[in-house]
């Protein structure tokens, strides 16, 4: 009786799966998925979404690369508690971590971000100095410093950060930038996940034999863990990718929905569904099906797993 | 200064867990190679390992001392002990070449001479024919071989064999031992756990 329930619950859950992406087929014609491609903004919008959940995975990875590994690697007070705090973005709802970049950018003083700059920097500076590590001190104190005579030149002034970044030709809210900047939080909390396992799966002997040879811990890094883990960095980056791709609550709040400009695809979707036309919107999610798809067998085929079998 | 007893253990304790080991004292001189012996699970790799500092969080007390300078507390990197761990652990993105010429390398001492000597190394460990293969695909005893190398090229001042004459054959066992002692001969000194019997002055563990 019971693999009989295991069954029944791997194929009800399975055909829920296949009715959900076969769905899409019943509403969409041959003519709806070309007029969707020959569209010149949604074109647009395929090469923005390309781009973005591009340049979203790179900086995802430069950022779970370090923080995977520190926390992999490093025991310190209040770990569980940053640990959490790095899932936070997955948790949140959408719209809230679009919102909270609308805020950030264009609701608070850049003097103030940068006074909390300083006493985290400040915080991270005395927690060095109670390890009695030099270095770790003078780049926190000199951070917080910088931070601190900012926040003194700026103050009065209530420039936003929008503000700044506009006065120097760098403009991001409802600006493609601002798509990059909305996929990242999430993206970022799904590679520090994979990369924090993937150095938790390779274990610690390699780099304390390299370092037992004469390498620093930032050498044996360089010349023995990043080889070994180019596999997960690939998987983490891909997976970042798939999940930037499919962004949408952030980008609409941040980026705004504007045709041809910050339009992604799951905007095009939502503008699609907007117009009443449910054909089009249809024939955009099977095209994000099949880039999601693909994405997930490229991950399986790069962590060396059958993908057919 | 010169010291008579060139590595020194004095009343280490280590601890993993629930089991300690020690208390031990022991002294290896220049040239000499002494034999931790003792039953299986008595200590002797974690006691190799905080030799070597991989293990330094397990030190509960005492002294290791080599050249007349204390080891405690000291960055693994800058040790100068070269490591033949018991499950081998080789970089498997790099070739036999890239293995031996590791630790000189990193320290950025890889001149034509050094590469000639390491040609020679390799040579006498019977790793010749294998210099440009990556190790992937290595045998147990050739990866043993590659792991030996490595540790030794690079001029330790101590060397810790963790069972690193295990599946090797007769001849092989034969070369290797031929390379330890042309190390002891030039002046160093090391550490051997290993089964059966080595020849070397043997000090009991656990």
């Amino acid at each position: 009786m019971f693999s009989i329930f295991l069954v029944v619950m791997l194929v009800g859950y399975g055909s829920l799966l296949f009715l959900l992406v076969g769905a899409n087929l019943t509403v969409v014609s041959w003519g709806e998925v070309l007029r969707v491609l020959e569209d010149e903004s949604i074109q647009r919008a395929v090469r923005l979404s390309l781009v973005s959940a591009t340049a979203t995975a790179i900086l995802a990875i430069f950022i779970a690369v370090p923080v995977g590994y520190l926390m992999s690697r490093v025991e310190f007070r209040g770990r569980v508690l940053v640990d959490t705090l790095l899932d936070v973005p997955i948790l949140l709802p959408p719209l809230v971590v679009g919102l909270s970049l609308l805020v950030l950018f264009n609701g608070v003083g850049v003097w103030l971000c940068l006074v909390i700059l300083a006493v985290g920097f400040l915080a991270m500076g005395l927690w060095f100095s109670g390890q009695g590590r030099r270095g770790g001190v003078v780049v926190f104190l000199g951070l917080c410093g910088g931070c601190g005579i900012g926040a003194f030149l700026l103050r009065g002034s209530g420039a936003s950060l929008e503000n700044l970044l506009t006065g120097a030709g760098v403009p991001v809210t409802f600006h493609p930038v601002a798509v990059v900047l909305a996929q990242l939080p999430v993206a970022a909390s799904f590679a520090i996940r994979m990369m924090r396992s993937t150095f938790d799966e390779l274990g610690t002997r390699h780099e304390e034999l390299a370092r037992s040879l004469g390498c620093g811990w930032g050498g044996a890094f360089v010349r023995v863990v990043w080889p070994l883990a180019g596999r997960g960095i690939l998987a983490a980056g891909t997976m970042a990718w798939a999940r930037a791709l499919g962004e949408f609550g952030p980008v609409l709040i941040f980026a705004g929905a504007t045709r041809g400009r910050t339009e992604v695809l799951p905007t095009s979707i939502y503008l699609e569904v907007n117009l009443g036309n449910l054909g089009g919107a249809a024939a955009l999610s099977l095209l994000m099906i099949l880039m999601a798809v693909g994405a997930l067998v490229l991950v399986r085929l790069v962590m060396g797993r059958e993908v057919w079998r | 200064m010169e010291v008579s007893s060139f590595f020194e253990v004095r009343d280490l304790v280590a601890r993993v867990g629930d089991f300690e080991v020690g208390p031990l004292h022991f002294e290896v001189a220049r040239g000499e190679a002494l034999a931790l012996v003792g039953p299986s699970g008595s200590g002797k790799t974690t006691l190799l390992e905080v030799v070597c500092g991989l293990r330094e969080g397990q030190l509960v007390r005492g002294e290791i001392l080599l050249g007349g300078e204390s080891l405690v507390g000291m960055n693994l990197e800058a040790r100068e002990i070269g490591l033949v761990p018991q499950d081998v652990v080789l970089f498997p993105s790099m070739t036999v070449r890239e293995h031996l010429e590791f630790g000189l390398r990193v320290r950025k001492r890889l001149g034509k001479k050094e590469r000639r000597e390491v040609e020679g190394l390799g040579e006498r460990l019977g790793l010749g024919e294998l210099m440009e293969r990556k190790v992937k695909g290595l045998s147990g005893g050739e990866g043993r071989r590659v792991s030996i190398g490595r540790a030794l090229a690079f001029g330790p001042r101590l060397l810790c064999l963790d069972e690193a004459l295990t599946g090797l054959d007769e001849a092989r066992k034969l070369g290797v031992m031929e390379v330890l002692r042309e190390f002891l001969r030039g002046g160093g000194a090391a550490l051997v756990v290993e089964h059966g019997e080595t020849g070397f002055r043997e000090v009991e563990i656990g």
